[in-house]
């Protein structure tokens, strides 16, 4: 598939593409340090990247206000770093150290910052949609105007409790989006393999949820389409669904053999559809942004990036008291 | 400067791989993401990327090499303009202290507490003495529980199957629909596994669900929501958030209603750290806890029993009466025998006590009400007085409460038992429908009294 021009009508300044072209890039770098790091033995355990999927929350956070809430699965280092939380903190979890989000309890899979309203982190598949959903419950009960953002891939689509969700969700005019980020792959498992009707989106029909597909590898088709769903559901119509065509380029975790598809299928999505190059592109022919400019952002993002690696092999491991604290409150 | 490209590990267990194929040659531009190697792995073959961009100067493991250590230089790459006898960084900084460094030096839990003074029995009553107490119902207890601390909380309420319109399907919420209404009292549809998580969602917002289940046998369906969320968030954020929510409903054998539905939880949900659990007998206890129970920050398992919801007993009036949760309360004080249970097996245990002192056998009968945190002292202490011990509860044999109570005793009173304690618990069969065979499956009065009897030596 050809990359698709630039969204119809860039209706976006300069600044704000600029932005987004930011962003994207410290998630994309800030994963393939995580890789690197996690090859080093620094980082343990599961750990999913979110490399190839960064227009998906880059566009959608440019549709949030202040005090929406978001929500994800285990592959949540992107969301976290689009929602503004610390590189530092969030590398320091993934090496399981004393400045990590969860002082390194947590891991790559559970981070939270009230602060920022993100909710996780989850690592069960679809578990945070009902959770996603409970919040926006929470807003509604307390009439506060605020959205919650329930991210799950094309997998978790086919856990029973999302149905169960929607049903609640709808009945009770709940102001959750529920954005479906549809890389193809449910673990090594392709959709055609897995998903009886390949459009997810619809899935809400039954319950009287509209939904559309969105490209998620266009930030800004992405952002419009938030911002429609967001107008949606402030105006207390109830969920929406976004389904949202994206592609990992990585593997499930960092112990994927890749049997599953195809050098080229990857090699032709990196090259055809990769969302920051088509950012780079916009920047560059519309005048937007240099050369010299793009590339001053990139030393920038790489320093952010060593820097945070640095914080997060140097801060402690966490004391062996921890152990003990925040089992109840 | 040169980098290093390092043999990575590829899953969390990986200490060493094969080398198995190079797919780039020395001089090779490369750029990030490029496969530049597999590796292959107990598991499986991984394809290596590069993650940076520059040209491949030396090849240091040949392909084919078995048994490279993870962080072993395999090739470096250069940077625009170097050679391939530029000098060399590491990519890696430090190898992994994570992994090496030494582990935690473990404590059995129980060993931290080894300078910890003699247990005392905590006595003290629920209520002043000289309180005007009424005889209520623990189904009234309950609904007078839920209305006053939602009265008190606008953040409070209730959700569940038929807790609104039916007026509770066990008619626990008889008369909450009319005063609070059906924002604060909400009919769920039959879908455990989605409100369980939608209430949790919701305390994580801030709020403070009531969750019923119509039983808890039917929690099994949100039983991921209830541990894998409700529990263990508080943890795995290092103390950020955490989950304010009563999960409560119906638990163990009503009668008659068979396998599916007569099962006791009391032991499953006291293992899991994070959770708050209780389990009263009496009404005032019914009432006292629930309203600690929800004014609690953690998630507190509520588990309430059928049978004793028409039971009357003394609760005090009094304008906000609660119970601690964590306090065993010792209903009868005795000399040759200590009888801890709790729920419905209070029940039996009362009953034997009673026959027990027409023989002369005086018996201490302690109602743990709180099953995690379990009120340890007032148990070890009892134990240290009688020098012997039966539990009675209604659940399964294996992996019961009545087990980790006989372990916990062991370790700390070992010494002054003169009997081994014996658990009195329902067999070690799913739940018959038939009248006798029921009968058979439930722990009974008289063989309280024979357990007794035995550590006893009578």
């Amino acid at each position: 598939m050809a990359a698709k021009k630039a969204a119809s009508k860039p209706n976006v300044s300069s600044d704000e593409l600029t932005e987004y072209y930011r962003e994207m890039l410290l998630i994309r770098r800030f994963e393939e340090k995580a890789g690197q790091l996690y090859g080093m033995g620094l980082i343990g355990g599961f750990c999913h990247l979110y490399i190839g999927q960064e227009a998906v929350v880059v566009g959608l956070e440019a549709a949030a206000e202040e005090g929406d809430k978001r929500i994800t699965s285990y592959r949540d280092h992107g969301h976290m770093l689009a929602c503004g939380m610390d590189p530092n903190g969030v590398m320091a979890e993934l090496t399981g150290r004393e400045g990590g989000y969860s002082k390194g309890k947590g891991g790559s899979m559970h981070m939270f910052s009230k602060e920022k309203h993100f909710y996780g982190g989850h690592g069960i598949v679809a578990a945070q949609v009902p959770l996603g959903a409970g919040l926006a419950f929470a807003d509604k009960y307390k009439e506060n105007g605020r959205v919650t953002f329930t991210y799950f891939g094309d997998g978790a689509a086919n856990q029973g409790q999302v149905y169960e969700t929607f049903n609640m969700a709808a009945l009770w005019k709940l102001p959750v989006i529920f954005v479906i980020e549809n890389n193809q792959y449910a673990m090594g498992t392709s959709q055609a393999r897995s998903t009886s009707s390949p459009d997810i989106y619809t899935r809400g029909a039954a319950f009287g949820i509209k939904g559309e597909v969105v490209d998620g590898m266009d930030v800004l088709a992405v952002k419009e389409a938030g911002e429609k769903a967001v107008a949606h559901c402030r105006a207390g119509k109830g969920p929406y669904i976004l389904e949202v065509k994206t592609y990992r380029y990585r593997g499930h975790s960092m112990s994927d053999p890749a049997k599953y598809r195809t050098r080229e299928e990857v090699q032709r999505v990196r090259e055809e559809r990769d969302p920051i190059e088509r950012v780079r592109e916009m920047l560059l022919t519309g005048k937007h942004a240099t050369e010299d400019e793009l590339k001053a952002i990139d030393k920038e993002i790489k320093a952010i990036v060593n820097e945070s690696a640095e914080f997060a092999k140097d801060s402690p491991q966490p004391a062996e008291s921890e152990l003990w604290t925040d089992i109840t409150a | 400067m040169a980098i290093e490209l390092l043999m990575p590990a590829l899953s969390p267990t990986m200490e060493e791989g094969t080398l198995a194929k190079w797919l780039v040659k020395e001089g090779d531009t490369v750029s990030s993401g490029d496969i530049i190697a597999e590796i292959e792995t107990d598991k499986a073959t991984m394809e290596f990327e590069a993650v940076d961009e520059g040209v491949i100067g030396k090849i240091l493991v040949a392909e084919g090499t078995e048994n490279v250590a993870v962080n072993t230089a395999i090739a470096t790459l250069l940077e625009e303009g170097e050679d391939a006898d530029a000098a060399v960084t590491s990519s890696a900084a430090a190898p992994a202290e994570a992994s090496s460094a030494a582990p935690a030096t473990a404590k059995p839990a129980v060993a931290q507490e080894d300078d910890a003074p003699a247990p005392q029995m905590n006595l003290e009553p629920d209520w002043p003495e000289g309180t005007e107490v009424k005889q209520q119902t623990v189904r009234e207890a309950l609904r007078d529980a839920m209305a006053e601390e939602m009265r008190g909380n606008e953040d409070v309420f209730l959700m569940g199957e038929e807790v609104a319109e039916y007026q509770g399907a066990y008619k626990i919420s008889q008369g909450l629909l009319d005063e609070f209404g059906s924002k604060r009292v909400i009919d769920t549809p039959i879908t455990e596994h989605g409100f369980a998580g939608i209430g949790v969602g919701s305390a994580f917002g801030g709020l403070r669900p009531i969750v019923e289940f119509m039983t808890f046998n039917f929690a099994m369906q949100a039983i991921d929501q209830i541990i894998n969320s409700a529990a263990k968030t508080l943890y795995m954020s290092g103390g950020q958030m955490g989950c304010p929510i009563v999960f409560r409903g119906p638990n163990g054998a009503a009668a008659r209603v068979g396998a599916q539905h007569s099962q006791d939880y009391a032991a499953w949900y006291a293992q899991v750290p994070g959770l708050k659990v209780v389990m009263p007998y009496s009404a005032s206890d019914a009432k006292g806890l629930l309203k600690s129970a929800i004014r609690d920050p953690n998630p507190v398992i509520f588990l309430e029993n059928e049978i004793l919801y028409g039971r009357a007993f003394d609760v005090p009036v009094m304008d906000d009466f609660t119970v601690p949760i964590g306090k065993a309360r010792v209903w009868r004080e005795g000399d040759d025998v200590t009888l801890v249970s709790f729920g419905i097996g209070m029940q039996y245990a009362l009953e034997a006590a009673d026959k027990l002192a027409e023989e002369g056998i005086s018996a201490e009968v302690i109602d743990l009400r709180s099953l995690r945190p379990i009120d340890y002292d007032t148990v070890l202490a009892s134990v240290m007085k009688t020098n012997r011990c039966v539990t009675v509860e209604e659940g399964w044999p294996v992996g019961s409460i009545g087990n980790h109570i006989s372990a916990t005793i062991m370790q700390k009173a070992f010494d002054y038992l003169d009997a081994p304690v014996i658990n009195c618990t329902g067999k070690d069969v799913p739940m018959p429908y038939a009248a006798n065979l029921e009968k058979l499956a439930l722990v009974t009065t008289d063989e309280v009294i024979a357990a007794v009897k035995q550590v006893t030596y009578r």
